[in-house]
């Protein structure tokens, strides 16, 4: 188990290496610069910028200099805003991000769980019609448009909740709600389907034959085995309400890194780009590794190092 | 005891259909059809995607109107006889910039279905079936491609190549069948272990054999799932591009466009993100709804 951690571990690594040299050099292939504006610029400013920010260094100079910064967690000026570092933009956008996000993916699993559970076990009945009935229309509706329907009916018509911005608790629901529908839907069906598949098992009919309480056969036997495809989708997930966050925040003026993200594109801030697509791959990898570990520890059935031998 | 042939007299056979087969047999593929035609729902939803796709192909032609035509005077009509979802803010008519926008979406949506199955069911199985070396070199490109943000790579490919409809296409070609690979590969791990599995490779047949008519067919359900609902993914994702700007560009009229504009005209004018919301979401429930008929119909073990 240990080793099989340790390479899963060393394998992360390789991947993330590969993934920032390879965002590296796209974002040094683009033609065009934060630089290039409308007025040309008089040639030795020009050069001066250039040589601030040492883009006149060959590029594989460039390269190991960023490389060997970014070992200390120092990812760079931006090219826009002088003052600020990408770290600066990176600490100060990612807690929002993180606690949006982490409320988003804690709802989708307190509720998309337990729908997904009552729904296999009153399979056809009305609780299933009902709980798969939302759970479509949580798929269908893009939170994009979900996010300006509540935004349209709570705080312009109604005049419930705040329209934008952060900072007070009512200014969290509507971005959670929306981040999260689309996730929430997908593990009900998802743990619904994966369910189904597990109670008809003999080793269901078996638990019960032996006499164990109802409850306990599907909480013990079913979805613990159930779960195992929702925890394969931990992964993409958590990528997904990252970057949902992206026009979320857009919506509704949220300062997080999303929306300084989007900003950077914009702007072809470059320094922005590359250090937030690399702070983004570390977090991303880095939960996909996660997910592989307790996947093992959660089935059994599947052995990866017998297959090494 | 000797035997010798003397011993042994030939019987007559007997001619007789002990079984008589009284119904034709019918295809995997025919029973799913069957299931699939009472599942009331399920027909909704086939029915609400056929007529998208017969409005996405006729419906431009039909209408007086262009999608790029403006009239100045004609600005921000609310639904009439004349224009029935009104104009927007140039004085297009909604209804037919909607229209067209089906074209967009439901040509994303295709494409990136068909990039899905050939290539994120073909990698994720081989990947999850040889497993070992194989299958740590083939998930490590797969977890290279999947940190880098899909946003990312549409920059890049719309400042190296021309930015359009073409560009998303790449894009979306080159990244959508990951999550594919991912699932097939974990419900291919989880499935070879099974004794079917085991029986079939004691019968003698060939690994492609029990990949391709034994593993991959017996994960269908999943597939099928997946498949579904990336489908109306996909349009959502144009929708979310062209939202912040790098989608498709103007006069061109994706759905991703149309609401972005609505939700800019909000407060005076929300039909004009109504229409585009509406056409959005009636498309995603009918594909919805027919993969989760598709998916009662396919797998046998989910019989009522």
């Amino acid at each position: 188990m240990t080793r099989f951690v340790v390479q899963r571990f060393l394998s992360m690594l390789l991947a993330l290496f590969f993934i920032i040299t390879i965002t590296f050099l796209l974002m040094h292939a683009i033609p065009g610069g934060p630089f290039t504006a409308e007025k040309k610029l008089p040639e030795a400013i020009l050069r001066n910028i250039e040589a601030r920010y040492h883009l006149d260094w060959p590029l594989w100079k460039q390269y190991g200099d960023y490389m060997w910064k970014l070992l200390h967690w120092d990812l760079g000026p931006s090219f826009k805003y002088e003052s600020r570092t990408v770290n600066d933009i990176i600490n100060s956008g990612f807690p929002i991000s993180a606690t949006l996000g982490a409320l988003s993916v804690a709802l989708a699993l307190a509720l998309g769980i337990p729908a997904g559970i009552v729904s296999a076990l009153k399979q056809n009945k009305w609780q299933d019609t009902v709980a798969m009935f939302v759970a479509i229309f949580g798929v269908s509706v893009p939170a994009f448009i979900l996010a300006s329907l509540l935004m349209f009916v709570f705080a312009l018509k109604l005049g419930w909740l705040p329209a934008a911005r952060w900072g007070t608790p009512q200014q969290v629901i509507m971005p959670v709600i929306s981040l999260s529908t689309f996730s929430l839907a997908f593990i009900a069906r998802l743990m619904r389907s994966s369910m189904l598949e597990v109670i008809q098992q003999d080793y269901i009919r078996t638990a019960r034959a032996k006499g164990l309480p109802s409850l306990l056969v599907i909480y013990r036997h079913a979805v613990k085995n159930a779960i195992i495809p929702v925890v394969t989708y931990l992964g993409p997930l958590v990528a997904g309400v990252f970057t949902g966050s992206f026009v979320i925040e857009q919506i509704f003026a949220i300062p997080g890194l999303g929306r300084h993200y989007v900003t950077s594109i914009y702007n072809r801030d470059y320094t922005v780009i590359l250090g937030v697509t690399v702070f983004y791959s570390i977090l991303l990898v880095s939960m996909n590794f996660l997910v592989d570990v307790a996947y093992v520890f959660l089935d059994p059935r599947i052995s990866y190092l017998e297959e090494r031998e | 005891m000797d035997l010798s042939s003397k011993m042994f007299k030939p019987l007559e056979r007997e001619i007789i259909a002990a079984q008589p087969i009284v119904r034709p047999s019918i295809t995997y593929w025919q029973d799913a059809w069957r299931r699939l035609k009472k599942n009331r729902l399920g027909m909704v939803g086939l029915a609400l995607v056929i007529l998208l796709f017969a409005v996405a192909i006729f419906g431009p032609i039909i209408s007086p109107y262009t999608y790029s035509g403006q009239d100045l005077k004609g600005g921000n009509l609310p639904p009439s006889p004349g224009h029935i979802c009104g104009t927007d803010l140039l004085g297009r008519d909604l209804l037919t910039r909607i229209m067209y926008g089906a074209r967009i979406s439901l040509s994303i949506g295709v494409i990136s279905s068909v990039v899905n199955l050939f290539i994120g069911v073909v990698y994720g199985g081989v990947a999850g079936f040889l497993g070992g070396r194989v299958d740590e070199f083939m998930m490590r490109i797969v977890d290279i491609l999947w940190g880098i943000p899909l946003l990312l790579i549409v920059i890049m490919l719309m400042v190296v190549m021309r930015p359009g409809l073409m560009t998303i296409f790449i894009a979306f070609g080159f990244v959508y069948w990951l999550p594919m690979s991912r699932i097939v590969r974990g419900q291919i791990l989880s499935q070879k272990e099974q004794e079917y599995v085991l029986a079939a490779r004691t019968l003698g047949a060939s690994k492609f054999r029990i990949l391709f008519r034994h593993l991959i067919p017996n994960s269908m359900g999943p597939i099928v799932i997946t498949l579904t609902l990336q489908i109306p993914q996909a349009i959502f994702l144009e929708a979310f591009l062209s939202y912040i700007g790098l989608g498709v560009s103007a006069p061109m009229a994706s759905w991703g466009v149309l609401a972005s504009d609505g939700v800019a005209a909000i407060r005076s004018y929300p039909w004009q993100l109504f229409y585009p919301a509406l056409a959005i979401c009636l498309a995603m429930l009918g594909f919805n709804f027919v993969g989760d008929g598709l998916r009662d119909a396919l797998d046998p073990r989910l019989r009522r």
